[in-house]
C-alpha cells in the first residue's frame, strides 16, 4: 500500500504539491487527471524518490521513501515505471533492454535474466522482436518495451506518466491495451493520463489535480457522472 | 634548374629502422590515448559534477592543454621538471606530455557527449533500482561512445602526428629516427620524405581500424 501524508514539493519558489493526501490499496488502479503543471507527474517522482520532498512523508508498504537510511534501488524495485518519452536504451537489442537490470540489479543469472525478459515481451506483444534494436521500432512498440522492461523487474506497482501522450494517435490503442491487460490482472497501478476514456473505464478511482492540490478523487462515476468540485467540473467540460 | 641529386638508396637500406621507430610512435600515441581517454572521463565528469577545488584543477588542466602549443607542455615534462630536480626519460616525457595534452581535449569531447545523451536515460535506469555507477557504466557511458567515437578516432591521428615532437626532446620516435639518420648522411629531404609516406600509412591504418571497429561495435 502507498500511503502519502502531508506531501509539499517546491522547486525553487515554485510550489509544486500543495499537502497531497492520497492512499492507494493492493489491486487498485488509480488514474490521476488534471491539466499541465498540475502536479500529477511531480507526485510520481516523489513516489520513486526521483525527486525530493520538502515536507510530508510517502511510505511504500511501510517503507518510509525519503528517509536517509531507505535503500532507494531497492525501493524502486518494488516500483515499476513507464515514461511520457519512452527512453529506450538504444545501444540494446530489444531482449537486452528487458533483461539487463533482473541480472545486473537482482542478480540473475544469464539464463533466468533471458527467459524472464523473453516471457514479459511475449507478454506486451512483442515476441518477435527480441534481436531488434528500439530505433527499428514503432512509438508504440518502444513504449511496450517500455513496459516490459519494468514488469521484468517483478514490480508490485506500476507508474504511468503519461504513457501515451507521446505517441501518434493510432499508437495510443495499443499501449492503453497493454495496460489494461495489467489491470486485469490485478497490478495496482497509478495512471497518470489524459485518456479519459481509459480513466473511465479501467479506474477504481479517480483523481483530479488542480495547482498542485488533489481538488477531487472517487470513484469514475463520480467524477465523470457528478463532480463534487467546480474546478473538476470546469477541466471536464473542456477536455471533452 | 636546380642541382640537388636525390639519393634514396641510405633511406632504404634504414628502412627497416625507420619501421622500427614508427611501431614506436604508434605505441606512444596508443598509450597515450588509453591514459587520455581514462584521464579525459575523469576529468570532465569531475567538471560537470563537482565543485572547489577539484573542479578547479580540473579546469585548469583542461584550459592549460588545451590553449598552449603542445611542445611546451612537453617542455614542461623535461626541462621544467628536470629543472627542480625530477628527470624523465625521453619515453616517459613524451608520454606524459601527450597523456596530458589528449586527456585536457578528450574532456571536452566527452563533456558534449554526456551532454548529448538525455538526461532521461538516467533516470529510466535509476528507476530500474540500477545504482549510479551501473546506470553510468551500463547505460550513459556507453552511449557517449558512440557520440564520441570519431572524434576519438580523430585525437587518436593527433596524436600519433604530435608524437613527431618527441624529435624535440630527444626521443628516438619515427621523426627523432629520421632526424638522427638525416643528419648522418645529410639526405634530409629524402628521409623526411620517406618519413612523411610513413606517417600517412600509419594514419590510414588507424583510419580503416576504427571504421572496422565502428562497425562491430555501433550495431544500431
Amino acid at each position: 500500500m502507498i500511503q502519502v501524508r502531508d506531501l509539499h514539493k517546491h522547486f525553487g519558489d515554485l510550489h509544486v504539491l500543495k499537502g497531497i493526501n492520497l492512499d492507494v490499496n493492493k489491486g487498485e488502479v488509480l488514474s490521476v487527471i488534471g491539466s499541465s503543471g498540475s502536479g500529477k507527474s511531480t507526485l510520481l517522482y516523489c513516489l520513486n524518490s526521483l525527486e525530493q520532498i520538502q515536507q510530508g512523508s510517502v511510505h511504500v508498504d511501510g517503507i518510509d521513501v525519503h528517509a536517509k537510511s531507505t535503500d532507494v534501488n531497492k525501493l524502486r524495485q518494488k516500483l515499476g515505471m513507464v515514461f511520457q518519452q519512452w527512453n529506450s536504451f538504444p545501444h540494446l537489442t530489444v531482449l537486452e533492454n528487458v533483461a539487463l537490470a533482473p541480472r545486473i540489479v537482482k542478480g540473475k543469472s544469464k539464463e533466468e535474466a533471458i527467459a524472464m525478459a523473453e516471457k514479459q515481451l511475449k507478454h506486451v506483444g512483442l515476441g518477435d522482436k527480441f534481436k531488434h534494436y528500439p530505433n527499428s521500432l514503432s512509438g508504440g512498440q518502444q513504449q511496450r518495451l517500455a513496459i516490459a522492461r519494468a514488469l521484468a523487474m517483478e514490480p508490485e506497482y506500476m507508474l504511468f506518466d503519461e504513457a501515451t501522450s507521446a505517441l501518434d494517435p493510432e499508437k495510443v490503442g495499443e499501449v492503453l491495451d497493454t495496460m489494461r491487460l495489467l489491470a486485469e490482472e490485478g497490478m495496482t497501478m497509478i495512471c497518470v493520463t489524459h485518456e479519459m476514456g481509459f480513466a473511465k473505464e479501467v479506474s477504481d478511482r479517480v483523481a483530479y489535480f488542480h495547482h498542485g492540490i488533489m481538488e477531487e478523487i472517487g470513484p469514475p462515476e463520480q467524477i465523470f457522472g457528478a463532480p463534487q468540485s467546480e474546478h473538476t467540473r470546469k477541466f471536464l467540460a473542456n477536455v471533452r | 634548374m636546380f642541382e640537388y641529386n636525390f639519393h634514396w638508396r641510405p633511406v632504404l637500406k634504414t628502412l627497416p629502422d625507420l619501421i622500427q621507430a614508427g611501431l614506436t610512435t604508434l605505441e606512444v600515441a596508443t598509450l597515450s590515448m588509453v591514459i587520455g581517454i581514462l584521464l579525459g572521463l575523469c576529468l570532465a565528469l569531475i567538471r560537470m559534477n563537482m565543485n572547489g577545488p577539484l573542479k578547479w584543477f580540473a579546469v585548469s588542466w583542461i584550459e592549460m592543454a588545451r590553449n598552449t602549443p603542445a611542445l611546451f607542455q612537453l617542455f614542461f615534462f623535461g626541462f621544467g621538471l628536470g629543472a627542480i630536480g625530477i628527470n624523465l626519460t625521453p619515453y616517459t616525457i613524451i608520454l606524459a606530455g601527450l597523456s596530458f595534452n589528449c586527456a585536457g581535449y578528450l574532456a571536452e569531447n566527452f563533456r558534449g557527449g554526456f551532454q548529448a545523451v538525455p538526461d532521461t536515460q538516467l533516470k529510466a535506469a535509476r528507476c530500474l533500482g540500477m545504482n549510479a555507477w551501473q546506470a553510468y557504466t551500463r547505460i550513459v557511458i556507453p552511449q557517449v561512445f558512440k557520440v564520441i567515437y570519431h572524434p576519438i578516432t580523430n585525437q587518436m591521428v593527433w596524436a600519433v602526428l604530435m608524437s613527431s615532437l618527441g624529435m624535440l626532446i630527444g626521443f628516438r620516435e619515427l621523426s627523432g629516427e629520421t632526424q638522427f639518420f638525416a643528419s648522418r648522411t645529410f639526405r634530409i629531404f629524402e628521409y623526411f620524405a620517406v618519413t612523411a609516406v610513413l606517417y600517412y600509412v600509419i594514419v590510414k591504418i588507424i583510419l580503416a581500424a576504427s571504421r572496422l571497429l565502428a562497425m562491430r561495435l555501433f550495431r544500431y
